[in-house]
C-alpha cells in the first residue's frame, strides 16, 4: 500500500488551487474505501435483499418459476384465513411477555445479591454466565427435550417426593414453559449487564438513604430502580427482539413441527415451514414483514414511552 | 464498620455484626443452591454421556457407578459420515467466520469512529438500524440470491457475508473502544505523514487487541452455535456442521442411542466451554460494557 504523504500545510483548509475531485479523494476517499466492505455488505445482503422481499410479499413464488403478483392477497389470506398464522402469534406473544419479564427480574434479583460485596463474586458470576453463552447450542435443545420427557431429569427429582410429572414436552398445556424455563435458565448476560449498571450506583446516595431511615424495600423502589431504568430499557429491548427471533430451541424439542398441537409453533419456525418446507417463498416473505412491523412497533413504542420512565441524570 | 458491641443494633439503620454474619451466609446459601441448580442439568448430561448405555435413565445422580467411554465410540461414528468430518466443517467455518468479522468490521469501525468523511453519521445511523432488523427479512431474497450464484451446499453464504461485515453488533463494539484511543495518536501519525491505513493497521489495531479479541470470541461462539444458517444452505451430510450433525442424530436415531447423542452433544460444547474458561473476563467485559448506555 503506498504511504500517501500529509504535510502539516495540507491538514489546514481548503488548499486554494485544488479541484474539487481532488478535495474529495482527500477528504471522503479514506472514510468510503474503509467502509467499502460494509457498505457492498449493506446494499447488497440488507437493503437490496430487504426491497426485494417486499416486493415477493406481494406474490406467489415457489423458487423455480418467476414470481407472480398476487397484491395484497398474501396480507389478507394471512389476516383472514390463515389460523396458523394467528397461532404461532400467540405462541411467540405468550413466549415474549412471559419469558422476557421473567428473565429480567432473575437476572435483576441475582445481580442484586451480587452486588452486596460478597466474597466469590467472579466465581459466581462465571457459573451464572455459563448457561447463557452455552444456551442457544442444538446440544442444549437437546438436553432439555430429555429433562423434560417423561422419563426425564425433572420427573425423576419429583418422584422422589411420590409425584408423577407429566411428559412436559408432549403435553400441549406445558411444552411451551418448557422453551420459557430454557429462556430463563439463560439470564446471565442481562445479569452482568445488571451487575454493571449497579457498580455505577454511588454508594453515598444509599447510606444518606439509610441515614433517614428509609427501608430496604424503598431504597430499591426510590433509588436502585430508578437509577437502573436505563439498563432495565436497553435490556428489555435487546430480549425481547431476541425472543420475537428465537428458532433453534422450538426448532429442535418439536423435531420441526412445532407440535403438540402447535403449542411450539413459534412464528419463526412456522416462516420456515413456509419458506423451506413448502416453498411458499412469496407467503413467507410477508409473514418475515409483518414480523418487521411488529419489532418495529414494539421498538418505537418502547423509545417513546421511555421518556416517561427512563431516568437519565443529564 | 462501626464499633458497636456485639449483638446491639446500632442507630442510623446500620446491623450488628452478628446480623450481617447471618445474612452473608444466607446469600451464599442461596447462590449456592442456584448454581448447582443451574448447573445440575449440564454435569447431568456429562455424566450420562460416560455412563453405560443402559443405566442412562435409570440415574438422576451426577455421578455414574461405572465409567464407559463406549457412548463417545458410538456417537462419533453414529451416523454414515463421521463427526470428525463436522467438527472439521464447523472449525472451518467458524474460523473463517472470525477472520472476515474481525478484518471487515474493524474496518468499518475505524471509518466511523477514526476518519472525517461526508455521510458518516448517515451511514452509521444505517448501521445501527441494521442492528433491529430480524434476519428473516433479507432471509428469503438472500437465499435467493446465493442460490443463483451457485453458493447453496457450499460454505460460502455463511462465511462470504462476515467478509463484508454483515453482523453491525461487533461494529458496534469496536466503534465504542476506538472512540476510546486518544485523538492525539491519529493526528501524530497524520503530521508524521502516516496514511490512514498505517494508521489502522499500525496504531489502532495494535491498541485494541482486547475488543478484536472478544469479537474474535464471540464470533466463533455465535458462529460454531449456528444452526439456522447451515439449517438452509447445506443439505449434503459431507458438509454437515456439528449442530446439523447432532439435528440428524436426533431424527435419525429416535429413541435409540441417547448415550451417543449425549457424547456428541457434551463435545460439542467443549470448544465453547474452553473460550469460557481461558476468556471469561473478556466476554463478561465486553458484555458489561456494550450494555453500558453511553
Amino acid at each position: 500500500m503506498a504511504v500517501q504523504t500529509v504535510s502539516p500545510a495540507d491538514l489546514s483548509p481548503p488548499a486554494k488551487q485544488t479541484s474539487l475531485w481532488s478535495r474529495i479523494w482527500h477528504n471522503d476517499a479514506p472514510g468510503y474505501l474503509f467502509l467499502l466492505p460494509w457498505l457492498v455488505g449493506f446494499l447488497g445482503l440488507t437493503i437490496g435483499p430487504m426491497v426485494t422481499s417486499l416486493y415477493l410479499s406481494f406474490t406467489d413464488f415457489d423458487l423455480l418459476t418467476a414470481p407472480e403478483w398476487v397484491g395484497a392477497n398474501n396480507y389478507i389470506r394471512m389476516l383472514t384465513n390463515d389460523p396458523k398464522f394467528w397461532t404461532s402469534m400467540r405462541v411467540t406473544m405468550f413466549f415474549v411477555i412471559f419469558s422476557v419479564p421473567l428473565k429480567l427480574a432473575f437476572a435483576l434479583a441475582v445481580a442484586m445479591l451480587l452486588n452486596r460485596g460478597i466474597r466469590g463474586l467472579p466465581l459466581y458470576r462465571a457459573l451464572f454466565y455459563l448457561p447463557s453463552l452455552l444456551g442457544a447450542s442444538v446440544a442444549i435443545a437437546i438436553l432439555w427435550r430429555q429433562i423434560f420427557a417423561g422419563d426425564g431429569l425433572v420427573n425423576k427429582f419429583l418422584a422422589m417426593f411420590g409425584i408423577i410429572g407429566p411428559s412436559w414436552i408432549s403435553n400441549p398445556n406445558y411444552s411451551l414453559w418448557t422453551l420459557i424455563v430454557l429462556s430463563i435458565w439463560q439470564f446471565g448476560s442481562p445479569m452482568i449487564i445488571f451487575l454493571a449498571g449497579l457498580r455505577q450506583i454511588p454508594q453515598d446516595m444509599y447510606e444518606a438513604a439509610s441515614l433517614d431511615g428509609a427501608s430496604k424495600w424503598r431504597q430499591f423502589v426510590k433509588i436502585t430502580l430508578p437509577l437502573l431504568t436505563p439498563v432495565v430499557f436497553f435490556n428489555a429491548i435487546i430480549q425481547t427482539i431476541e425472543a420475537f427471533k428465537s428458532f433453534t430451541p422450538a426448532f429442535i424439542i418439536s423435531g420441526g413441527t412445532g407440535n403438540p398441537i402447535n403449542s411450539t409453533l413459534f412464528y419463526t419456525l412456522y416462516l420456515y415451514q413456509e419458506a423451506f418446507g413448502f416453498f411458499r417463498m412469496g407467503y413467507a416473505s410477508a409473514l418475515a414483514w409483518v414480523l418487521l412491523a411488529l419489532v418495529g412497533v414494539f421498538t418505537a413504542f418502547s423509545f417513546l414511552t421511555s421518556k416517561y420512565w427512563v431516568h437519565y441524570d443529564d | 464498620m462501626t464499633d458497636a458491641p456485639a449483638g446491639l443494633t446500632v442507630v442510623n439503620g446500620s446491623v450488628s455484626p452478628a446480623r450481617k454474619r447471618i445474612t452473608t451466609i444466607l446469600i451464599h446459601a442461596a447462590l449456592l443452591g442456584a448454581s448447582i441448580l443451574m448447573l445440575y442439568p449440564l454435569l447431568w448430561m456429562l455424566a450420562a454421556s460416560f455412563r453405560p448405555e443402559n443405566e442412562i435413565f435409570t440415574s438422576a445422580s451426577i455421578i455414574p457407578s461405572s465409567w464407559s467411554i463406549d457412548s463417545y465410540i458410538r456417537g462419533w461414528n453414529g451416523l454414515r459420515t463421521s463427526f470428525g468430518v463436522f467438527f472439521t466443517n464447523s472449525f472451518i467455518i467458524s474460523i473463517l467466520s472470525v477472520c472476515g468479522n474481525v478484518l471487515a468490521c474493524s474496518m468499518a469501525a475505524f471509518a466511523f469512529a477514526r476518519l472525517q468523511f461526508r455521510g458518516r453519521n448517515f451511514w452509521f445511523a444505517m448501521m445501527l438500524m441494521t442492528l433491529m432488523l430480524p434476519y428473516q427479512v433479507t432471509l428469503i431474497p438472500q437465499y435467493v440470491l446465493f442460490r443463483q450464484l451457485g453458493w447453496v451446499n457450499t460454505f460460502l453464504p455463511l462465511v462470504v457475508p462476515k467478509f463484508l461485515a454483515a453482523d453491525g453488533f461487533f461494529i458496534f463494539l469496536m466503534v465504542q473502544f476506538f472512540r476510546g484511543l486518544p485523538k492525539e495518536l491519529d493526528e501524530a501519525a497524520q503530521m508524521d505523514g502516516c496514511s490512514p491505513w498505517r494508521i489502522y493497521w499500525k496504531i489502532v489495531m495494535p491498541l485494541s487487541l482486547p475488543v478484536l479479541a472478544t469479537a474474535a470470541i464471540f464470533t466463533f461462539i455465535w458462529t460454531w452455535d449456528d444452526f439456522f444458517g447451515p439449517l438452509i444452505y447445506l443439505s449434503e451430510m459431507r458438509q454437515y456442521t456439528v449442530m446439523l450433525g447432532l439435528r440428524t442424530f436426533t431424527d435419525s436415531t429416535g429413541t435409540s442411542d441417547y448415550g451417543g447423542l449425549f457424547a456428541m452433544s457434551v463435545l460439542s460444547l467443549v470448544p465453547i466451554f474452553l473460550f469460557f474458561l481461558f476468556f471469561q473476563r473478556l466476554l463478561i467485559e465486553g458484555i458489561a460494557t456494550t450494555g453500558m448506555k453511553r
